[in-house]
C-alpha cells in the first residue's frame, strides 16, 4: 500500500506546484489561442463588411443639376409638325450643350468645352427627350429641368476628390487686371505662404527623387569605370569609358537640377509657379473665381475661371481656398471644380436618394447604372433552379430514405451525391456550357440555362438536407400509418413528408441562397454579357446580381467601385432575408420528437 | 408553340384524371368499397401515363428532329461550300437561322437566304408535327388507361409502382450529373490532346503557358500549353489559404467545443456561419479593393517589391473564406469524440488542455484531416476570389508577393477574353478535367476517412 503522507508530500512539493502552474498556463494558452482565432474570424468579417459599406455609401445619393432650359421650336420641331418622330429625333444633346455653354460664356477652347460636357450625364439627354415626347406641348416653353450630373461631378460633391479648405484670412488685397483673364494679387500680409509651403514641399520631394536618380547614374559610372579598368581590349575599354562619361554627365545634370530645386524649396520668399502636380489654390472674389497659377509670400498670379461681376481692385471681402489633392492625382480638373462650386453657389445642385440605382438596369455610365435588371435576372434564374431542384431533390431524398434497398446501386447514388456536393462550381459551369448550351441548344446567357446549371449544383444540398429531415421523423409515425393499412407510398407522402417539410424547406432556402451567390458557373455559360434590358422571361438574355458585381468591379471608373459595393449590399440583403426566413421556419415549425 | 403543347398536355392529363376518377366511381355503382383501388388512384394512373407519353414524345421527337434537320442543312451547306471549314458552315447556318427568325444576321447572301427558307419551312413542319404527335400520343395514352377501368383494375399498385420508378429516376439524376460532367469534360479534353499531338506530358509538365498564342488554323502549339505555372500558382495560393484557415479554424473549433460558455457559443457560431454564407464574389471584391492594396502598401513600406495582385492577398482572403468550413467540420468531429474518453482522461488527473491535446485531438484526427482535405479541395476549385484578386499572366515563382495565376482563373480568362471559343475550349476543358480529377480524389479520400471514422465511434 502506498504511503499517503509520501504521496501528498510529492504533490505538495515546490516542484509539483511549479509543474502544476506550468500545466495551467498551458491550458490558459490553448484557451487564448481559441479566443484569438474567434477574434480573428470576427475581425475579418467586420473588416469585410465595413469595407463594403464604406464604399457603398458613395452610391447612396445621386446629384442633379437643375436649370432652366428653353425648348427652342426651331431646334426641336422647326416645321411645327408635332410629330413624335420628328420630336424624338431632334438633337437634345445640342440643346443641353448650348445651355451649359451659355452658363459659362468664357469657355471657348475645345478641351474646356469638352470638360464642360462632362459635368452632366449622357442620360440627361435621353431624359429630356423622353420628357418632351411625353408632353409635346412643352416645345417652345422654358422649363426647370433636372439634369443628372455625371459620375465625376457626383463623386466630387461627395468629397471623393479632396475638399476645398477655406484658409482664414482678412488681410486686405489689391487686384490688378493684366488682361486676358490674368490677375495679379498683392496682399498686405503674407497670406499665400500656405500655398507656397505646399509648392515648396513638392519641390523638395522632387529634388529627393532627382537625387535618387542621380545616385543610380553614379552607380552606373562606378560600374562602367570598373569594367573599363578590367578590360584588356582597348575597344571595350573605350566603349565603357564613353558610357561612364555619359552617365556622369547625366548624374551632373540631375544633381544640378536637384540643387536648384532644393534652393527654391528652401527659399521662404520665392515666387513659384503652381503646377498640375501641386495642390490647387483658389480665390473667390467679386463674384468670380480665380485659380492661383504662381504664388509668392504676399503676391500671387491667377487666371480667371468664372469672370467677376465687377472688377473692383480692392475688394472688401474674398475667400481663399485650397484643395490639397493636386489635379494630377484626381480625375477632375480645377476648372470643373470651380464650375461645380459655382453651380452649387447658385443653388442649382441638389442631391437626392439614389432611387435610380434600384430601378435601372445596367449601363456603361456609372451614374445611370442600377441593379434592377440583375435582380430580375436573379429572380428568373432562381425560379428555374427552384422548380427543378426542389421536386427532384425531395423525391430523390424520399427514395433514398424510404424505398432504396441496401445494395451497391444505392451506395453508388450516395457516393455520387456526396461527391457532387464538393465538386467545384466552375466544373458545373463547364457541364452547363457543353451539355445545355452546345448539346441541347438552350439560349446562351438566358436564365433557363443558368437555372438548370444551378439546379444541378444545389441538388446535393437539397437532397442531403431533405434526407436529414426525413430521417428525423420517428419510425412510430410510419409504423402507425402502415398499421392502418397505408401503402409505403401513402405513408411517405401523407405522413412523413408533411412532418419533414419545415426541415426540407429550410435546407432548400439555404441551397437557394447559395445559388443566389454563385458566380463562376454563370460566367461560363455567358451570363456576363452587357444587358441593358430588364429580362421578361426565362429565355431573355439576363445577368444576375453576383455577376453584375463581378462585371462592375472590373470597370475602371471610380464611381463603379461604389456601385459595386452597393450591389453587394443589395445581394447581402437578399441573402439575409432568405436566411432569416429559413431560421424563422426552423424556429416556428420544427418539431423535436 | 411547343410551350403551348406542353401546357395542353398538362391540361389533358388533368382532364383524364377527372374522367378516370369519375368512371371509377360510376363503375363502382354507388358502393365505392367494391373498387380495388380508390377512384383517385385510377385518376392518378391516367394522369401519369398521359403526362409521360406526352412529354417523352414532345422532347424526343422535338430534339431528335431538330438534330436531324440541322445535320441535313449542314450537309446542304457543305455541298454548296465544299472547301470551307466546318466552322464556316456553322456560321452560315447561324446566319440563316437569324434571317428566318427575323433577327439581324452577320452577313446575308443567296445561300443564306436559301438555307433560311429551308430552315423556316422545315422548322414549321417540325413544330406542328411534334405538337400534333405529342398531344395525340398523350390523348391516346389517356384514352387507353380510361378504357381499362373497372372495379377489379389494380390501379393503386400500378400507379404506386410508377411513382416509385419516378422517385428512383430523381435519385439517378445524381449519377447522370456525374456521368454528364465526365463525358462533357473527357470528350473535349481528348480532342485537345489529339490537337497537341498526344503530347500529354507537355500539358502536365510543361512550363510555358500561353495557349492562344501561336495558334495556326486551330492547331495549338504543344510547347505553349504547359500548365505547371498554373498548378504551381494554385498550389501556392492553396497553401497560403490553408496556413490561414487551418490554425484559425481548428483553434476556433477547439475553443467552441470545449472551452466556450453557452453564451459565447450562441454568438460565435452564427458569426462563423455568416462568414460561410458570404458569396465568393464579395470575398473577391474585398480582396481586390481592401486586402491587395493593403498587402502592396505594407510590402512597399518594408521595401519589398509587391505586386498589386499578389498571391498573398488572394490566399489570405481565401483562407478567411475557408475558416468556417474547417471550424464547423472539426467542431462536428471533436464533438463526436465520446464523452467517456474525456472523462477517463479527467479521471487520471489531466487538465482540459492536456485532455484535448493528448486524447481528443488524436481521436478526432482522421476527421480533422478529412476537414482539411475538403478545405483544400474547396481552395483549389475556388474561382471568384482568384479571378478578381490574383494575377492573369502565367508566372512560375515561389515568391508569394508576386502575381501568380491559377487553373480556375485561366478557365474564366480564356472564356471571357477576346478569344475564339472553339480554340479556347480545348485548354479550358483540359484544365477543368484536371481540376475535377484532383478535387474528386481529395473528396473521395476525405469522405472515406469520415465514413470509417464514423463507424469507429457509432
Amino acid at each position: 500500500m502506498v504511503d499517503m503522507t509520501e504521496l501528498s508530500k510529492m504533490h505538495g512539493s515546490e516542484a509539483a506546484a511549479s509543474r502544476m502552474k506550468k500545466r495551467h498556463l498551458a491550458e490558459l494558452r490553448l484557451k487564448a489561442y481559441g479566443m484569438i482565432a474567434i477574434f480573428l474570424a470576427g475581425a475579418a468579417l467586420v473588416t469585410l463588411l465595413s469595407s463594403v459599406f464604406s464604399n457603398a455609401r458613395f452610391a447612396l445619393t445621386e446629384t442633379y443639376i437643375t436649370t432652366e432650359v428653353f425648348l427652342d421650336p426651331a431646334e426641336i420641331d422647326p416645321q411645327g409638325t408635332n410629330d413624335p418622330e420628328v420630336i424624338g429625333q431632334a438633337s437634345y444633346n445640342r440643346i443641353i450643350r448650348d445651355l451649359f455653354r451659355e452658363m459659362f460664356p468664357t469657355v471657348t477652347s475645345r478641351s474646356e468645352r469638352r470638360e464642360l460636357n462632362d459635368l452632366y450625364s449622357n442620360g440627361s439627354v435621353f431624359e429630356l427627350r423622353d420628357t418632351v415626347l411625353a408632353n409635346p406641348d412643352l416645345v417652345g416653353q422654358t422649363l426647370d429641368f433636372r439634369f443628372i450630373a455625371s459620375d465625376v461631378t457626383d463623386l466630387y460633391l461627395k468629397g471623393d476628390f479632396g475638399t476645398l479648405d477655406v484658409i482664414e484670412t482678412d488681410a486686405p488685397i489689391t487686384l490688378s487686371f493684366l488682361g486676358d483673364g490674368v490677375v495679379s494679387i498683392t496682399a498686405d500680409r503674407d497670406i499665400f505662404t500656405t500655398e507656397l509651403a505646399l509648392v515648396r514641399r513638392d519641390l523638395a520631394r522632387l529634388a529627393e527623387r532627382r537625387l535618387e536618380e542621380a545616385s543610380r547614374q553614379e552607380a552606373g559610372v562606378v560600374e562602367f569605370t570598373r569594367r573599363a579598368n578590367a578590360a584588356t581590349d582597348a575597344e571595350v575599354r573605350d566603349q565603357n569609358l564613353a558610357l561612364a562619361e555619359q552617365r556622369a554627365a547625366a548624374r551632373d545634370a540631375l544633381e544640378a537640377e536637384a540643387a536648384d530645386l532644393i534652393r527654391r524649396s528652401n527659399d521662404p520668399n520665392g515666387f513659384e509657379p503652381v503646377l498640375e502636380s501641386n495642390p490647387s489654390g483658389f480665390l473667390q472674389v467679386n463674384g468670380g473665381w480665380l485659380k492661383l497659377t504662381a504664388v509668392g509670400t504676399n503676391t500671387a498670379e491667377a487666371r480667371t475661371i468664372i469672370p467677376m461681376t465687377e472688377e473692383i481692385a480692392q475688394p472688401a471681402t474674398y475667400q481663399y481656398l485650397i484643395n490639397e489633392t493636386p489635379p494630377a492625382a484626381r480625375p477632375i480638373s480645377d476648372n470643373k471644380i470651380v464650375w461645380i462650386e459655382w453651380l452649387q453657389e447658385q443653388g442649382k445642385v441638389d442631391s437626392v436618394f439614389n432611387w435610380r440605382f434600384f430601378t435601372a438596369a445596367d449601363s456603361r455610365d456609372p451614374e445611370l447604372a442600377g441593379v434592377w435588371g440583375a435582380a430580375v435576372g436573379s429572380f428568373w434564374t432562381l425560379l428555374v433552379t427552384f422548380s427543378l431542384a426542389f421536386p427532384v431533390g425531395v423525391l430523390a431524398a424520399i427514395y433514398l430514405e424510404e424505398f432504396a434497398p441496401k445494395n451497391w446501386f444505392t451506395d453508388l447514388i450516395e457516393v455520387n451525391i456526396n461527391n457532387l456536393a464538393a465538386v467545384p462550381s466552375i466544373v458545373f459551369g463547364l457541364l452547363g456550357l457543353s451539355v445545355f448550351i452546345t448539346f441541347f441548344g438552350l439560349p446562351r446567357s438566358a436564365p433557363i440555362a443558368g437555372g438548370v446549371t444551378l439546379a444541378l449544383m444545389t441538388l446535393p444540398t437539397i437532397i442531403i438536407a431533405a434526407r436529414a429531415s426525413i430521417k428525423a421523423v420517428p419510425p412510430s409515425i410510419r409504423d402507425a400509418a402502415l398499421g392502418l393499412g397505408a401503402s409505403r407510398l401513402q405513408t411517405s407522402f401523407h405522413h412523413v413528408l408533411p412532418l419533414a417539410m419545415p426541415g426540407i424547406l429550410t435546407g432548400t432556402i439555404i441551397g437557394m441562397a447559395q445559388a443566389l451567390g454563385e458566380t463562376a458557373p454563370l460566367i461560363l455559360i455567358g451570363m456576363v454579357a452587357f444587358i441593358v434590358d430588364v429580362p421578361t422571361g426565362i429565355t431573355d438574355p439576363a445577368t444576375v446580381l453576383p455577376v453584375q458585381v463581378f462585371r462592375w468591379s472590373d470597370f475602371p471608373e471610380r464611381a463603379f467601385e461604389a456601385r459595386t459595393a452597393a450591389a453587394i449590399v443589395v445581394l447581402l440583403a437578399f441573402l439575409i432575408l432568405m436566411n432569416a426566413i429559413a431560421v424563422f421556419l426552423r424556429k416556428r415549425f420544427e418539431r423535436r420528437w | 408553340m411547343l410551350y403551348l403543347s406542353a401546357i395542353t398536355i398538362a391540361l389533358l392529363s388533368i382532364v383524364f384524371f377527372a374522367l378516370s376518377r369519375n368512371k371509377a366511381i360510376a363503375s363502382a355503382g354507388g358502393s365505392l368499397a367494391q373498387l380495388h383501388s380508390r377512384p383517385a388512384y385510377h385518376g392518378t394512373y391516367s394522369l401519369l401515363w398521359t403526362l409521360i407519353v406526352g412529354f417523352v414524345l414532345l422532347l424526343g421527337v422535338g430534339i431528335g428532329w431538330a438534330e436531324l434537320q440541322q445535320a441535313n442543312l449542314m450537309a446542304q451547306i457543305a455541298n454548296a461550300l465544299p472547301d470551307a471549314p466546318r466552322i464556316a458552315h456553322q456560321l452560315v447556318l447561324n446566319d440563316a437561322r437569324a434571317i428566318a427568325d427575323g433577327r439581324v444576321a452577320s452577313t446575308t447572301g443567296p445561300l443564306r437566304e436559301e438555307i433560311a427558307l429551308l430552315y423556316a419551312s422545315g422548322e414549321s413542319t417540325r413544330i406542328w408535327t411534334t405538337a400534333f404527335l405529342a398531344i395525340a400520343g398523350a390523348g391516346a395514352a389517356g384514352f387507353l388507361t380510361l378504357r381499362k377501368i373497372d372495379i377489379h383494375w389494380r390501379a393503386r399498385n400500378r400507379s404506386e409502382r410508377m411513382i416509385a420508378i419516378i422517385l428512383l429516376g430523381c435519385a439517378v439524376v445524381a449519377i447522370l450529373t456525374t456521368v454528364g460532367i465526365v463525358l462533357a469534360l473527357v470528350g473535349t479534353t481528348l480532342d485537345f490532346f489529339a490537337n497537341i499531338g498526344w503530347n500529354v506530358h507537355k500539358f502536365l509538365f510543361g512550363i510555358h503557358w500561353s495557349p492562344l498564342s501561336g495558334v495556326s488554323q486551330g492547331q495549338l502549339d504543344p510547347d505553349r500549353v504547359g500548365a505547371i505555372p498554373l498548378f504551381a500558382g494554385t498550389f501556392m495560393i492553396t497553401i497560403i489559404a490553408m496556413l490561414v484557415a487551418v490554425p484559425v479554424g481548428l483553434f476556433a473549433a477547439i475553443y467552441l467545443s470545449d472551452f466556450a460558455s453557452n453564451r459565447t457559443r450562441a454568438w460565435a457560431k452564427p458569426l462563423l456561419e455568416v462568414l460561410a454564407g458570404v458569396p465568393t464574389v464579395v470575398y473577391g471584391f474585398f480582396a481586390a479593393i481592401t486586402v491587395a492594396p493593403f498587402v502592396r502598401d505594407t510590402g512597399a513600406s518594408l521595401g519589398l517589391a509587391t505586386s498589386s495582385s499578389s498571391a498573398l492577398a488572394a490566399g489570405m482572403v481565401m483562407g478567411i473564406m475557408i475558416i468556417p468550413f474547417i471550424s464547423s467540420l472539426s467542431d462536428d468531429v471533436i464533438n463526436s469524440v465520446p464523452q467517456s474518453l474525456r472523462d477517463g482522461s479527467y479521471g487520471l488527473g489531466a487538465t482540459k488542455a492536456e485532455t484535448i491535446r493528448q486524447v481528443v485531438l488524436p481521436a478526432a484526427l482522421p476527421g480533422i484531416v478529412s476537414a482539411v482535405l475538403l478545405g483544400i479541395s474547396r481552395a483549389v476549385g475556388e474561382t471568384m476570389i482568384v479571378v478578381m484578386a490574383a494575377g492573369q499572366g502565367a508566372n512560375l515563382t515561389w515568391n508569394p508577393l508576386e502575381a501568380v495565376t491559377t487553373v480556375t482563373v485561366q478557365i474564366v480568362m480564356l472564356y471571357t477574353g477576346d478569344t475564339d471559343l472553339q480554340t479556347a475550349s480545348g485548354p479550358v476543358f483540359a484544365l477543368g478535367f484536371t481540376l475535377f480529377c484532383v478535387t474528386l480524389v481529395l473528396n473521395f479520400i476525405a469522405l472515406r476517412i469520415v465514413r470509417r471514422y464514423r463507424e469507429m465511434y457509432d
